[in-house]
């Protein structure tokens, strides 16, 4: 059987990237070290490269178990283009605090090599090694900050709660193989079809598992709890990974899992996920709402915005292709929509926190008057979180609006109208930051904000994009329209 | 096509957001500067408008003109839509001319904390949305420029506000956030159910219009709800009208200004130019509740008018009463009562944006908008601010040969014989409509003679009395002067109005059956 090495070149480059990053920083010494980000930057790149090319192209290679067609590209790229901006807010960060950074760019390429392999992986197995190889490095990157008390309970608390949601995804994958006989996600939909009305319950409960493994991953209520604490304790430039990259991740997994190989039972799994949706956004808006730490506060933000991932989910309809496509379309659009703003909110953080430790929200106080810039990329970012002109949230709002419409049921309505209540609920935290930043005066002799250029740039970039995609939302969406997630099979 | 030079509309709508980028870039220090390019580039906006005004082919009002049409998100099938007819045209220039003035009184009188600069430039902001809400013919271009004007009106009520003005800007800005996501849902059922009924562009606000109601009864019952609750926040109908007199008290003068001459309009304009034609059974069985909020409103805002002590709080309610007369307008569902409703808005848009100049000049004078601390005498003191106060309270109460009477006599006239469907079953509620909106003028007279004679009439309290209060200024005439003008112009020949509105009435009317 022969590997077709022009569908896998990403991830190769990828691998390659990161055993060079590892070995370069045992030659490189003091100062020098900070070359590895420049150098996983390149890698980066020319994995862009490699993948683009892909576009358009319906490819399959080791038995059908890794596939690459639109679907999996535009998550590819938007990986890659996370990548990049993450490297962009971690090179000051890191450099100046020395620690580990070899080890950190190694780790974080690492996780994005199963990032990568996520979206193409159609069998369980390659599913699950995939999520293991993104979260595995980043249980050490939590903790990367050693003789920080929180960086070590984020660690912690990440690696238990991990550890255990992957053993029972690994229980429900070996049931799920007993029932059917199979690890591929297509053959699974199959054997599963032959069932008809009356699964036993104990196959529908190990298809219950495989999904909680993901939702632990996604960090939706009530697999959550590890989210906050993680995310406040490590270093800023990996929260902005686990919560833009890796959650990413979790979801194209899930749509993989849900829309293709448990698609017969939607039933099921659609209504159960609905409601996952309504409990994550809701807790964590209001959760949000009561932070101080701007880390937490994006953090908890974050865990909202999977429960709005989530709603497209709930819409799910055996048989019914129309919508499904409704669905996973809204659902991938919104996550794009989300990765730069979101990374862009992040990067500002570490701005402000730069030399300073500044994190509260009470430290972006002023922030209009210290350092326009700032004040106006972070407004931006916030506004788009939300869902307000002039940013591209307004069009990731209105992608999952359109799915529910589209699907016009009952539960649709019922998920819309807590989505209406909670982005106002949202927004009611974000003015907060956008009040804090604007009218109110910062403290006496509170130290500058020094970005550097390094960072102000990828920030410029992220409002760019932020500001275009508002205008023109036709350079995602009339991609990810024509992305078709079952026809690679 | 008529007027083929699409350009120069989307010339004009657009041209502010140069002006803002133009403003931006100035170097923050010159104030003085700033505060003339915001003069110049309002103006050379208006300039435009008036161009658009003098090519603009009256006799066939009733048509789309300067169309351009493009397509935009090709993934959804939004098209970039952009046209004006006699229905826009006005709220058109509306737009353009009180933008200018609030430029040209923002040169000498600018709210603590200053910074002339962000304060144009989210003005011209503001200005592209609101513009483009009146000219968009696209429901998801109508949406966006709809949204747009959210962010600008939040910053100006929260950086150059009175002192509650965080609990003010939050308070509009989720309301209005929570209405407008509603109104987002019901145009994606429209757009899901037109695409069924086989309509070629089904964001197309004229293709849908033209196809007289599309989907079931209960859809269009249900969608009419989604698109009331986004454009009855804005408008506001009571009991929706909460975050109004907090946002128009804390407000800048600028902004209440704005907000009150052309945001609130943004909502009445929506009902006729999308819910009534695209949703017309719908619109048929909310009616009589939307005339009977609408005098609620009337009556309610008159009540509250009567027990405030702060003048600006005062107009802020005021506007609640004069919209009630707008929607009861619109609740006839005939031509008149939608000419009503149009003229109504100018009418209000001039009258009680002059007011809100005024209740700002006010405060600039005495520091307190409390009518007991001001006392009387303001005739005496200040003789040409007190006699304009006068003329513009009596235009506000609707005195004939004043802009403000037309409006709200023809939406009482139109109610007593509202559209046949309407007429059939409602008869008597209508007329009880119009028994108490009328009730309600003679209300509206009360409290506005009342505060003339509060303020104006008597002699200066001993606070004031030696105070060296200044008449008013030149820039304050340059810059009320077109207003007044256009209070008395309206009054007189309220033609004006009509007669560019009435093609584009009777065809739109057309399509719900009036």
């Amino acid at each position: 059987m022969a590997i077709d090495f022009g569908a896998i070149a990403p991830e190769l480059v990828l691998t390659a990237t990161a055993i060079l990053v590892l070995m370069v920083d045992l030659v490189l010494t003091d100062q020098a070290k900070q070359l590895a980000n420049p150098l996983s930057a390149i890698g980066a790149l020319v994995a862009l490269g490699f993948t683009l090319p892909l576009w358009g192209d319906e490819r399959s290679t080791f038995g059908g178990s890794f596939v690459v067609n639109d679907y999996a590209v535009v998550f590819k790229v938007v990986f890659l283009v996370s990548l990049l901006a993450i490297l962009g807010i971690s090179w000051r960060y890191f450099a100046e605090s020395r620690f580990f950074q070899g080890e950190y760019y190694f780790l974080l390429l690492v996780s994005f090599l199963g990032m990568l392999i996520m979206p193409s992986a159609r069998d369980l197995l390659l599913l699950f090694i995939a999520l293991e190889t993104v979260s595995l490095p980043g249980f050490v990157m939590a903790g990367l900050r050693k003789r920080d008390l929180y960086s070590s309970e984020a660690a912690i608390k990440f690696f238990l709660i991990g550890v255990l949601s992957v053993a029972l995804m690994l229980f429900g994958i070996s049931m799920m193989y007993g029932f059917t006989g199979t690890t591929s996600l297509s053959g699974i939909a199959q054997a599963l079809g032959q069932w008809g009305a009356s699964p036993p319950p104990l196959l529908l409960a190990s298809l219950l598992l495989i999904i909680v493994g993901f939702g632990f991953k996604i960090s939706a209520v009530p697999f959550h709890f590890w989210a906050p604490d993680t995310y406040a304790g490590s270093p800023i430039p990996v929260a902005a990974m686990l919560a833009v990259a890796s959650k990413t991740a979790g979801f194209a997994g899930l749509i993989a899992v849900t829309f293709i190989a448990f698609e017969p039972f939607a039933g099921v799994w659609a209504p159960a996920l609905g409601v996952l949706a309504i409990l994550t956004m809701t807790l964590g808006n209001l959760v949000a709402m009561q932070q101080r730490d701007m880390v937490r506060l994006l953090a908890w933000s974050s865990v909202a915005q999977a429960g709005y991932m989530l709603i497209p989910f709930g819409l799910a309809v055996t048989g019914n292709a129309e919508v499904n496509e409704a669905a996973v379309q809204a659902t991938i659009f919104y996550i794009a929509a989300y990765a730069i703003p979101n990374i862009g909110a992040f990067g500002v953080v570490v701005a402000i926190n730069r030399r300073t430790g500044y994190r509260s929200i009470e430290d972006f106080a002023g922030l209009g008057g210290r350092h326009p810039f700032m004040a106006v990329a972070m407004t931006t970012f916030l506004l788009s979180l939300g869902g307000a002109p002039p940013t591209v949230g307004l069009w990731a709002k209105f992608a999952i609006v359109q799915a529910g419409a589209e699907s016009g049921t009952v539960l649709a309505y019922v998920l819309l109208f807590f989505l209406i209540v909670n982005s106002v609920i949202a927004f009611y935290y974000y003015l907060k930051v956008v009040w804090v930043m604007w009218m109110r005066e910062g403290r006496e002799g509170m130290a500058p904000v020094t970005p550097g250029v390094n960072l102000s740039l990828v920030t410029a970039a992220l409002v760019f994009g932020t500001v275009l995609l508002f205008v023109l939302p036709g350079l995602i969406a009339d991609t990810t329209v024509s992305t078709d997630l079952v026809a690679g099979l | 096509m008529l007027n083929d030079q699409g350009w120069l509309l989307s010339l004009a709508l657009f041209f502010p957001l140069i002006g803002a980028a133009a403003i931006v870039a100035m170097p923050s220090g010159a104030e003085q500067a700033i505060k003339r390019a915001g003069v110049l580039f309002s103006g050379i906006t208006l300039a435009l408008t008036v161009a658009v005004m003098v090519g603009f082919d009256y006799a066939a009002a009733g048509e789309l003109q300067f169309e351009t049409t493009v397509t935009w998100i090709e993934a959804i099938g939004a098209r970039y839509h952009l046209g004006i007819d006699g229905i826009s045209l006005p709220l058109f220039a509306l737009t353009s001319l009180l933008t200018f003035l609030c430029a040209i009184y923002t040169t000498k009188i600018i709210p603590k904390p200053g910074k002339p600069k962000a304060f144009l430039a989210l003005m011209m902001l503001l200005q592209v949305g609101m513009a483009g809400t009146f000219l968009a013919f696209d429901l998801v271009l109508f949406f966006v420029f709809w949204e747009v004007v959210l962010v600008p009106m939040y910053f100006m009520i929260g950086m150059w506000g009175g002192p509650r003005r965080e609990y003010a800007s939050v308070k509009f800005f989720l309301y209005t956030l929570f209405g407008s996501v509603f109104m987002l849902v019901a145009f994606l059922s429209i757009y899901f159910v037109a695409t069924d009924a086989g309509i070629a562009n089904p964001w197309d606000i004229v293709e849908l219009s033209e196809a007289a109601g599309i989907g079931s009864y209960t859809f269009q019952t249900l969608a009419f709800l989604g698109i009331f609750l986004g454009f009855a926040i804005k408008v506001p109908v009571w009991p929706f009208h909460t975050w109004l007199p907090d946002a128009h008290t804390e407000a800048p003068t600028v902004g209440s200004v704005l907000l009150a001459g052309v945001l609130l309009k943004m909502g009445t304009y929506g009902f006729i130019r999308i819910a009534l034609p695209i949703l017309p059974e719908g619109a048929l069985r909310f009616a009589p509740l939307i005339g009977v909020l609408g005098v609620i409103g009337i009556i309610y805002g008159s009540l509250a008018c009567l027990a405030q002590t702060d003048v600006k709080r005062l107009i802020a309610f005021s506007s609640v009463g004069h919209m009630g007369f707008v929607m009861l307008g619109i609740s006839a569902m005939n031509t008149t009562g939608i000419q009503a409703a149009l003229y109504g808005n100018i009418a209000h848009a001039v009258v009680t944006g002059m007011l809100f100049f005024l209740a700002g000049s006010l405060h600039e004078r005495y520091h307190t908008r409390e009518i007991s601390e001001i006392g009387g005498g303001m005739l005496v003191k200040m003789p040409r601010y007190g006699a304009l106060l006068v003329f513009v309270s009596m235009a506000s109460l609707g005195l004939p040969g004043l802009a403000g009477f037309w409006g709200e006599f023809t939406a009482l006239w139109a109610a007593r014989s509202p559209a046949p469907a309407l007429a059939a079953n409602y008869s008597g509620l209508y007329l009880g409509l119009v028994i108490f909106g009328a009730i309600g003028t003679v209300l509206t007279a009360g409290y506005f003679l009342w505060l003339i004679q509060r303020v104006g009439l008597g002699t200066p309290s001993e606070r004031w009395a030696d105070e060296p209060l200044s008449d008013v200024m030149t820039v304050e005439w340059v810059s009320w002067l077109p207003l007044l003008a256009l209070i008395l112009i309206m009054g007189i020949f309220p033609v004006i109005i009509f007669g560019v509105q009435d093609p584009a009435v009777t065809n739109l009317v057309s399509f719900f059956g009036g």
